[in-house]
């Protein structure tokens, strides 16, 4: 499990307006580069300082390449990351608030305890 | 000694500055009623003639990360600006730039650490909407001074709701202690029950209306002990999953004082949340 590179990957794709871009139109090819080239980007140091260790689960690259919420809620990603992440790709596709509504009909199966988001 | 002007604890909607600036078919039915609550309110924060707005809230991860994050942070510095790009992609909110007022920002770094919090701090703090949303809607003309105090309600694990209401406390006392000649009003926004990427988002109402009442009437009547009798970390994922929020009301029950009841006290039954505002006058009402 690596919760925090979810949530990393989440964080910066959504604070970036061409990644937000780059993610909706090419999910595959946007989570392989990320995972290859930014997975393991010490936030707030130079490239030089890079982290050496971080990488998905198999489970987690595939909720990622899928743009799956229902997945990454289940994983335990931080549900207001994909949640902004997500509106920003694919809010302007529907009528106000059908893309909230949308988004947690597909999580009604979900019952509390909701999957922890502890990283 | 600064004078506490007013404590106020409100929830901040980032969808309050579109529904009130909107006009035709794009303003909402429930608009117009929702800007006269919050007009009201507002006129309970201008009464109190502040100089200066300590303002409590939290980054929706922002600029604080998962690599380095902070329980209690105090902003320091000249200058805030604020409001990031999602909140202008998502709400409509604009970019906002405020005062700081360091001194007093200097002051409760050294009176906390020498009370026993460990309190972060910052230089260079871009603040978000559960800051600007209050001046949004309490003090549209953003010209007074702030000291930003931010919480973690966000990223697990956080610190127990107790320690929210011990903090609030201890704002209270240190800005009373501040030696400055000048008007203090301590604000702060979070939560009811909210839910935020699960099933019960954005519903008709908030997702546990019966919290919701409950924790209006421990917020207006000041009944800290009621209150954290029955909320801890675990009860707080029943009402929904963003319920931590509601720590940062039971801080400002704790710089209201425990047992003190509100002197004004509103609220607007929203779809997906609902909105409460309580001010406290701890000078009495002024006239």
């Amino acid at each position: 499990m690596s919760k925090y590179l979810l949530d990393k990957f989440l964080f910066t794709v959504d604070r970036d307006p061409d990644l937000v871009e780059r993610y909706r139109a090419d999910p595959v090819g946007t989570v392989d580069w990320w995972e290859r080239e930014m997975a393991n980007r010490l936030l707030g140091c130079t490239p030089a300082e890079d982290s050496t260790w971080l990488a998905f689960t198999e489970a987690e690259r595939a909720a990622l390449r899928g743009h799956d919420h229902v997945a990454l809620f289940g994983l335990g990603a931080h549900p207001f990351l994909t949640l902004t992440l997500f509106i920003a790709m694919f809010e302007r596709d529907h009528g106000p608030l059908e893309y909230q509504r949308a988004y947690a009909r597909a999580l009604d199966h979900r019952t509390l305890p909701y999957p922890d988001i502890s990283t | 000694m600064a004078t506490v002007a007013a404590v106020i604890a409100s929830t901040h909607h980032p969808f309050y500055y579109r529904a009130s600036t909107s006009t035709g078919g794009d303003r909402p039915p429930f608009a117009d009623e929702w800007v006269a609550k919050i007009e009201a309110f507002r006129e309970t924060l201008t009464r109190a003639r502040p100089d200066v707005l300590v303002m409590v809230g939290s980054d929706h991860f922002h600029q604080l990360w998962l690599d380095n994050m902070p329980q209690f942070l105090v902003g320091k510095a000249p200058f805030f600006d604020a409001n990031f790009h999602n909140e202008e992609r998502e709400f409509g909110l604009p970019r906002m730039k405020l005062a700081g007022q360091e001194d007093l920002a200097a002051h409760l770094l050294r009176q906390g650490l020498d009370a026993g919090f460990d309190l972060a701090f910052s230089n260079e703090l871009r603040i978000d909407h559960s800051v600007t949303c209050p001046i949004i809607t309490l003090r549209p003309e953003a010209d007074l001074p702030i000291v930003p105090v931010y919480t973690n309600i966000f990223a697990p694990p956080m610190p127990r709701p107790e320690r929210f209401v011990q903090l609030g406390r201890a704002i209270r006392r240190m800005v009373e202690s501040w030696p400055a000649g000048q008007r203090v009003a301590i604000i702060g926004t979070g939560h009811l029950s909210l839910e935020l990427g699960g099933p019960r988002q954005f519903g008709e109402h908030g997702p546990d209306p019966e919290f919701d009442r409950k924790a209006v009437e421990w917020i207006a009547t000041g009944d800290v002990d009621s209150c954290l009798a029955e909320v801890t970390l675990d009860s707080l994922h029943t009402p929904g999953n963003a319920t931590h929020g509601f720590m940062d009301f039971m801080l400002m029950m704790g710089a209201a004082g425990d047992g003190v009841a509100a002197d004004y006290a509103d609220s607007l039954d929203l779809f997906h949340t609902m909105e409460a505002y309580f001010t406290w006058y701890p000078e009495g009402t002024p006239a």
